[in-house]
């Protein structure tokens, strides 16, 4: 493979994502985890734009690390005043982890494996294409309608569980 | 596989090459003695080149604070029927200089209790994340840094991170003024993000692109052009949009994660030094940062008042519009800075009812009148403008009676309870 500066970004972004994704996973204290975490997002980001998914890239950062990230941040700093938080891991728990990660590799290795060839969504194969449009295109022109649909009236339930979780007193 | 480094990192909507690529090729390379031409690394040149140009955005970005402190405080002296300071400089002009000076002199004071890394940390990210939604701001024709196609997308993604660094230095900090400001501020920034990007959603509809040259190439035909007279939709969405932005910075009536009667001065109570000037000037920054994108969504960008006449943009083929549109800046900085001095700050639930009964349901129904508009009106005619601007006066004429009629019940009704 030629060694390019593309090449050498993308290692760069590479090595981000692994590096802090071991951060997160042996770190004890679970606020430097869950900032470690932060940094794995974006290098995943990073990695997308490699695979010219700059919508899907945009969307990472904007929906885990602005969205998810900082609930998970408010729930750990609401739930413990105390600056140091420690992680305590069972012995059992590490097995079963261990046993959900390997069949999650397997799953992905699988994944790679069976699937012919990787192309971009608006990829006519000459020229990079921006992805915004035909992922617009897919979701409403039918062919992922459904789908799109459906996860609309999850969410929509799920805003309406929390207002109703929240609520300060609940009719009997 | 198409090399991604050639046409930048992200796909671009026009056919142009990668500008520093084109400069090393047409600039320097003819420079040069022949043999070393031959051997030029072209693409290592580009890192350099690329590298310079963001060391010149740099330096030249932290300017931008040093005039707007200034002139927030000559603004807030003039509110208060002051002269602002005067000392430093002819009429005080260097006091932020002098006051950049003396910050870097500052101990710089780190809180033994707090976590040491993430305190450090924390400036960094603020300051880098307020620095890089600069990257796709267009100042004028041809003078932005990169023309993304999901350009607007990409400033929302970049700004949501901030939050992040405000949570760390609110925790990290290890003082219960910090954590409460910082949780504030996440919160208010969390939830004022949702109306904000539905009425950028509203603009992207009419112009069918994410890409910000796209957004202001589509505003190119004068002011009636501009997209907050296009629908009276967007002209609804533009006040959401700039209110949001307010509060997405923190600013006055919103400045309660500063709220110096209640919490000190919020996330970065314990920061000093440089460090205090670091989270400064990214807000100040900020500020500039969503006043340019307001501009560009809906005051026509750099493009000028009147269409092909070289009042603002247009004709300045040096400048390419770079005076219109700062001047266009300066005027929604200077709105927000006359906010701060005229109105008392908002309560937490005022605040989160504003956003979540108001704002969010009337940007939903923006987004829907905006459909139908695009279905009566496929094509932006005089026609449709003119039936736009119609409804927006006559609207303006209802809000103003309306609001003038409630106040006027108020001051009959003061009397009698008083």
């Amino acid at each position: 493979m030629e060694f390019t500066l593309k090449t050498l970004i993308f290692y760069g972004f590479a090595l981000l994502t692994v590096a802090s994704g071991i951060v997160v996973v042996t770190v004890r204290n679970i606020v430097h985890a869950a900032f470690s975490l932060m940094v794995t997002l974006f290098g995943v980001a990073g990695l997308y734009v490699f695979l010219q998914a700059d919508f899907l890239a945009a969307t990472q950062v904007i929906v885990y690390v602005g969205g998810i990230l900082v609930l998970i941040l408010f729930g750990v700093m609401m739930t413990s005043g105390r600056l140091e938080m420690r992680i305590h891991i069972e012995r059992g728990q590490l097995l079963l982890g261990a046993v959900v990660a390997i069949a999650l590799l397997m799953l992905l290795l699988a994944v790679i494996a069976n699937t012919p060839q990787w192309k971009n969504v608006a990829d006519d194969g000459t020229q990079l294409q921006p992805t915004t449009e035909s992922i617009g295109t897919l979701i409403l022109n039918g062919q992922f309608l459904l789908p799109f649909e459906v996860v609309s009236v999850l969410l929509l339930v799920a805003l309406i569980g929390a207002a109703l979780i929240s609520r300060k007193e609940v009719r009997e | 596989m198409p090399d991604i480094l050639s046409q930048g990192f992200f796909a671009q909507d026009s056919a142009g090459g990668n500008w520093a690529e084109e400069f090393v090729r047409n600039v320097i390379i003819p420079r040069l003695p022949e043999e070393a031409a031959a051997h030029f690394p072209v693409e290592f040149g580009m890192v350099l080149v690329m590298l310079g140009c963001a060391g010149l955005f740099a330096a030249v970005v932290p300017l931008l604070p040093l005039v707007l402190v200034l002139a927030e405080r000559k603004v807030a002296a003039r509110f208060q029927n002051r002269t602002g300071p005067m000392r430093v400089g002819p009429w005080g002009l260097l006091q932020t200089l002098a006051d950049g000076v003396k910050l870097l002199f500052k101990e710089d004071y780190i809180p033994p209790q707090g976590d040491k890394l993430l305190f450090l940390l924390a400036p960094y990210v603020i300051f880098a994340c307020s620095f890089a939604v600069f990257a796709a701001i267009p100042f004028g024709q041809n003078i932005l840094v990169s023309n993304f196609n999901i350009g607007i997308f990409y400033i929302m993604a970049i700004s949501s991170v901030i939050v992040m660094g405000v949570i760390m230095a609110g925790w990290s900090s290890n003082s219960k003024w910090s954590l409460l400001g910082s949780l504030r501020s996440a919160a208010q920034i969390v939830s004022y993000e949702i109306p904000l990007g539905l009425s950028i959603l509203t603009v992207v509809m009419l112009v069918e692109s994410l890409s910000m040259e796209a957004i202001v190439a589509n505003q190119s035909g004068g002011i009636s052009d501009w997209l907050i007279f296009r629908t009276p939709f967007t002209f609804f969405a533009f006040f959401i949009f700039f209110i949001s932005s307010i509060a997405e910075v923190n600013r006055t009536p919103f400045d309660l994660p500063e709220a110096e009667s209640e919490i000190v001065a919020g996330f970065h109570t314990e920061y000093s030094g440089m460090r205090f000037a670091l989270f400064f000037i990214a807000e100040y920054a900020n500020m500039f940062a969503v006043s340019a994108i307001a501009v560009t969504l809906f005051l026509g960008g750099w493009e000028g008042i009147l269409p092909e006449l070289a009042v603002f943009g247009g004709g300045f083929d040096i400048l390419g519009g770079l005076p219109g549109f700062v001047m266009k800046t300066m005027g929604l900085v200077f709105l927000m800075m006359w906010l701060r001095w005229t109105l008392p700050r908002l309560r937490v639930d005022q605040l989160m009812n504003l956003c979540w009964k108001y704002f969010i349901p009337i940007a939903f129904f923006n987004i829907l009148g905006t459909g139908i508009w695009g279905l009566i009106f496929p094509e932006d005619t005089p026609l449709s403008t003119g039936i736009s601007i119609a409804i927006i006066s006559i609207g303006l004429v209802q809000a103003y009676v309306f609001v003038g009629r409630s106040l006027g019940q108020k001051s009959q009704a003061q009397p009698s309870s008083a």
